[in-house]
């Protein structure tokens, strides 16, 4: 894989993953905007989310997508403020991702199977 | 300064570092930013550096620094631009200085041919005139950046260049996407396998100074932006 070939599909990973996350934050801000109108709890929250297979598919693709878009961000940033470039910065990039989408689908479980 | 005369700094030196020097040149009516260089080389310092040839703004050799902006100088009237009768002109930024305002343009022509900037005839190469319709889609995006002059403003505008000088830069990938959009070509995926990467569209963030300083009014932003998309779609294709 060339490095031209790579940049491109990060940039459509990294449009195609904005595009989702512009959804997910939409919904992610309504939510919250409904759910404190009666104070909030961490009861309240876990009683929705408790065994709710529609929240589940809903905050783990919410993650997904911050785990595909934001490392794809940092990497460029890296790049062009540090000069950082090569394998460290590739490995990098992934143990991001890696670690956006293990500590994100933690919490989902959590909240779900709590 | 008096209405009737203009203060003006003109950076001297050369590729090893140079300073402003001042000049006290008479204000004329529609005068260009050109005619002050030209008068100030032919009735103080014949030894000042500078480059022109059409004077009507076609041939995009006149490019310079005028007040911190990047202009053709040709048709920049120093009445539009001077800040109380004062001008300060420098060589363009992001190319290596030649001498005084004299700028090397081989680094920029350069990256046109690492974008492949060169028509490339398809191999079945039509018998006869290939008709191009006008109105056709891929025409009109062609149209849209045909008209570059080369003068490489678009280039010393870009804080891309200015931070990745391996960045191909607008007028390149502006050149690259005329010719994407150019039927008769052949060299579609070598292309956009060219432009692709960090050193190429890819590194583009849309800032649009290109376009803000394009004295053509195009904008090279806009055909990086239909190179991202292309090159995206031939890579998910395999297309190199």
């Amino acid at each position: 894989m060339t490095t031209g070939r790579t940049e491109a599909l990060l940039w459509l990973a990294q449009r195609a993953s904005a595009a989702v996350l512009a959804l997910c934050v939409v919904v992610h801000l309504a939510t919250i905007m409904l759910a404190v109108r009666g104070g909030l709890s961490g009861a309240e929250i876990l009683g929705r989310t408790r065994g709710s297979l529609a929240w589940a598919l809903f905050y783990a693709v919410f993650v997904l997508a911050v785990a595909v878009h934001a490392p794809i961000g940092l990497r460029a940033i890296a790049r062009e403020t540090l000069g950082w470039r090569g394998v460290t910065l590739e490995a990098a990039t992934g143990a991001v991702a890696l670690a956006l989408a293990w500590a994100g689908w933690r919490a989902v479980a959590g909240l779900v199977l709590a | 300064m008096s209405d009737l005369t203009l203060d003006v700094q003109v950076w001297r030196g050369d590729a090893a570092g140079g300073a402003f020097r001042r000049y006290a040149v008479p204000a004329r009516e529609r005068q260009t930013v050109l005619d002050v260089v030209t008068w100030i080389q032919r009735t103080i310092d014949p030894s000042l550096s500078y480059r022109f040839a059409c004077r009507v703004g076609m041939c995009g050799t006149c490019a310079m620094t005028v007040n911190g902006k990047p202009r053709w100088t040709c048709r920049t009237l120093v009445g539009a631009v001077a800040r109380a009768g004062r001008l300060v002109v420098a060589p363009l930024a992001n190319l290596p200085v030649v001498k005084d305002l004299a700028c090397d343009m081989a680094p920029f022509f350069d990256k046109w041919q690492r974008a492949e900037g060169r028509f490339r005839p398809a191999a079945a190469a039509p018998a006869d005139f290939a008709v191009v319709p006008p109105e056709s889609p891929k025409r009109r995006a062609a149209d849209a950046g045909i008209e570059c002059i080369g003068c490489a403003v678009c280039h010393a505008a870009c804080d891309i260049v200015a931070w990745n000088k391996d960045y191909l830069g607008p007028a390149a990938l502006n050149r690259a996407w005329t010719l994407v959009n150019d039927v008769r070509d052949g060299a579609r995926a070598a292309r956009l396998a060219a432009v692709a990467g960090d050193a190429g569209c890819h590194a583009c963030h849309s800032l649009q100074s290109c376009r803000e300083h394009c004295p053509k009014h195009i904008n090279p932003t806009a055909g990086i932006a239909g190179l991202k998309r292309l090159s995206a779609l031939a890579a998910l294709k395999g297309e190199w």
